[in-house]
């Protein structure tokens, strides 16, 4: 878990960065100090990034990388905050329902429609709702609440924020709504084969009961890890697709112009800033760990 | 237990003794409705693409490669513009044609006056193909390192896990789009093969190798509990050389393990195809995907949309279709996994 927990402080994340700096920019800017030997060079951009706070951008000159992440780092929370919350109860909606009514048509249905989730493309999904919901049926009683696209800050109304964030939220949780609920479902449906199961079947226990305390308890810690990566990645830019699509300029769009660009110092923000969400996910992963599973608490 | 639970259920075949596993497993394929459903619907979908030049010389009668702005096409004995006056706004600039369902321009025209129908033909044979054979690489690669580290342990293993989770640590698409954005500035001169910038080669490459984690450490786990079964202790006890037991004890274990990713791989190859292609980092102009149709749909989203529709749901069928015959390819090679 370490390892995956810390790819900042792996070196495979700075070198994506100094690789892609050294094939086109160091040729042409021998002023921003490439002719320095590469560590001198990442530890004096580290010292900029971090101590001083002034690294600059190398394409757009003179503009300061750090407040650029902190702009785009509360739309990218907005964004995946609000779908985690969608994807872990609409999954765990999915998966119980789906292994409680086991192989009857509730089961099917839910199944076939995780699976049509899990097959769209994130990005053509929110074209598909932006022409729903701002073109064809925005004059409808339906969709004529939903604003323009664009990220609205929280502060100048939550409400607003809301708004523009909700099919957005919907878009980016579908994907998610259809693996964990499959996922779910298939633990859940091993669980009920577990001999804990049997015992809280037999000593009398509500269906209700044994379902949502014991099997999905159990069943809950693969569902987590899985959540831990997710989410982490997602923070750190992986939601760029449903960015790209709803006009949100948070992170994901940050980290991909600052790649189209091979803007070196906006890479290495935004990765910093990446390896920080998916290290504090990590850590948050292993406390909900320990909540749910007695058995990690011993050691 | 019930007495339902001791009899057996006929629909389902008996494993009889000394049945290989791959034979089993067709027979229970054989007999899924949902596994043939699916595979049906794939070959029609391949068929279709593979037809694309027919299409387009006999039905669509134009080419899909070449803009089309001036032209004109008749339908119902009417002569109709490709490019019509816009109708919306200002009434200034040209919206391409609006799906006829005739067939010429049956699903319209993009904004270069192209038909839509023909290019998403032709789009598909790129995104299968892009797909199918970055799957190759990917399991090809995986295998190779997942049994390499496996099989020969100690500091072979170290090196190769190393580099699995270095690759691993970078979030999937941004590692495409890294790798996308440095390999497509250039051309790249490898010996006597040289790739141009728009060479289809380039994102088969990029798709290939960033899943290759995913598939070549359960390759890895696998062949490390192979190699402490039974089989393969008796036969090291035997003295059998390690080269033997490599391809015929673990190789065709390995196997089933790497089918049963086939179907998947290729679903998840095709959405990432379309999404680097959508990000205009995949498949370069004047080729087409079902994800650069999708972006070519983008800025006529509001007046055309069939444009960007029709790709996606062309993308969405292919990969539920895979994805279901995945299902089914696990459920029927390795029960214990009963549908997951």
């Amino acid at each position: 878990m370490i390892f995956f927990a810390t790819p900042g402080s792996d070196p495979a994340a700075r070198i994506a960065g100094r690789n892609a700096a050294q094939e086109t920019v160091q040729a042409i800017r021998k002023d921003f100090g490439f002719d320095k030997p590469l560590p001198v060079q990442y530890a004096i951009m580290m010292k900029k990034l971090f101590v001083t706070r002034d690294l600059t951008s190398f394409v757009n000159r003179g503009l300061e990388v750090v407040p650029q992440v902190m702009r785009a780092a509360p739309i990218t929370l907005s964004l995946v905050f609000g779908a985690a919350v969608l994807w872990v109860f609409g999954s765990i909606a999915v998966g119980v329902l789906a292994a409680m009514y086991r192989d009857t048509v509730i089961d099917k249905g839910l199944m076939i429609l995780a699976l049509i989730g899990v097959s769209m493309p994130v990005f053509w999904l929110g074209e598909l709702m932006n022409l729903v919901s701002q073109s064809r049926f925005h004059d409808t009683w339906l969709f004529s609440w939903v604003p323009g696209l664009g990220y609205k800050p929280f502060f100048d109304g939550p409400w607003m924020w809301f708004k523009t964030l909700v099919i957005p939220w919907f878009t980016l949780a579908a994907l998610y709504i259809g693996i964990y609920g499959r996922v779910l479902r298939a633990n859940l449906v091993e669980a009920y084969q577990e001999d804990y199961v049997r015992t809280a079947r037999a000593k009398g226990l509500s269906p209700g009961r044994v379902m949502l305390r014991h099997a999905l308890r159990m069943s809950m810690i693969p569902f987590v890890t899985m959540f831990g990566l997710d989410f982490g990645v997602l923070v750190g830019g992986a939601a760029l697709l449903t960015e790209v699509v709803f006009g949100l300029n948070g992170v994901g769009r940050l980290t991909y112009q600052a790649m189209l660009n091979l803007d070196l110092p906006m890479i290495l923000a935004t990765v910093m800033y990446a390896s920080f969400f998916v290290v504090v996910t990590n850590a948050i992963v292993d406390i909900i760990y320990v909540v749910i599973d007695p058995r990690v608490r011993g050691h | 237990m019930t007495d339902a639970a001791l009899t057996v259920n006929p629909a389902e075949p008996k494993p009889r003794v000394g049945q290989s596993p791959m034979r089993r497993a067709w027979l229970i394929l054989s007999r899924d409705k949902a596994a043939i459903g699916a595979f049906v619907v794939l070959m029609v979908i391949v068929l279709a693409c593979l037809a694309a030049p027919l299409y387009a010389k006999y039905v669509a009668k134009s080419d899909p490669f070449r803009s089309n702005l001036s032209g004109s096409i008749e339908i119902d004995g009417k002569a109709e513009k490709i490019m019509q006056a816009s109708t919306t706004g200002l009434g200034l600039g040209v919206t391409p044609i609006g799906p006829t369902w005739h067939g010429q321009y049956m699903l319209g025209a993009d904004n270069q006056g192209r038909d839509v129908a023909a290019r998403l033909l032709y789009g598909g044979r790129n995104s299968l193909l892009i797909s199918s054979a970055a799957t190759l690489i990917c399991l090809v690669l995986a295998a190779t390192i997942g049994i390499s580290a496996g099989f020969f342990g100690g500091w072979v293993d170290m090196v190769l896990s190393r580099i699995l989770e270095v690759l691993w640590a970078f979030p999937v698409y941004l590692l495409a789009i890294s790798l996308s954005i440095v390999l497509l500035s250039q051309t790249i001169v490898l010996g006597p093969i040289e790739i141009s910038s728009g060479s289809l080669a380039l994102p088969i490459v990029i798709i290939g190798i960033i899943f290759v984690p995913y598939i070549a450490r359960p390759v890895r786990g696998r062949v490390l509990s192979l190699r402490e079964s039974e089989f393969v202790l008796a036969a090291r006890g035997l003295g059998i050389p390690r080269w033997r037991i490599l391809i015929k004890d673990i190789l065709p274990n390995v196997t089933t393990t790497l089918i049963v990713y086939i179907p998947i791989m290729m679903a998840l190859n095709i959405v990432t195809e379309s999404a680097l292609s959508f990000l205009s980092i995949g498949v370069q102009p004047p080729e087409a995907s079902w994800g650069t149709i999708i972006q070519d749909g983008q800025g006529l989203l509001y007046t055309r949309p069939m444009v960007a529709l029709a790709p996606g749901i062309a993308i969405v069928l292919t990969v539920l279709a895979l994805n279901v015959l995945g299902d089914s390819v696990r459920d029927a090679l390795d029960p214990r996994t009963k549908m997951r």
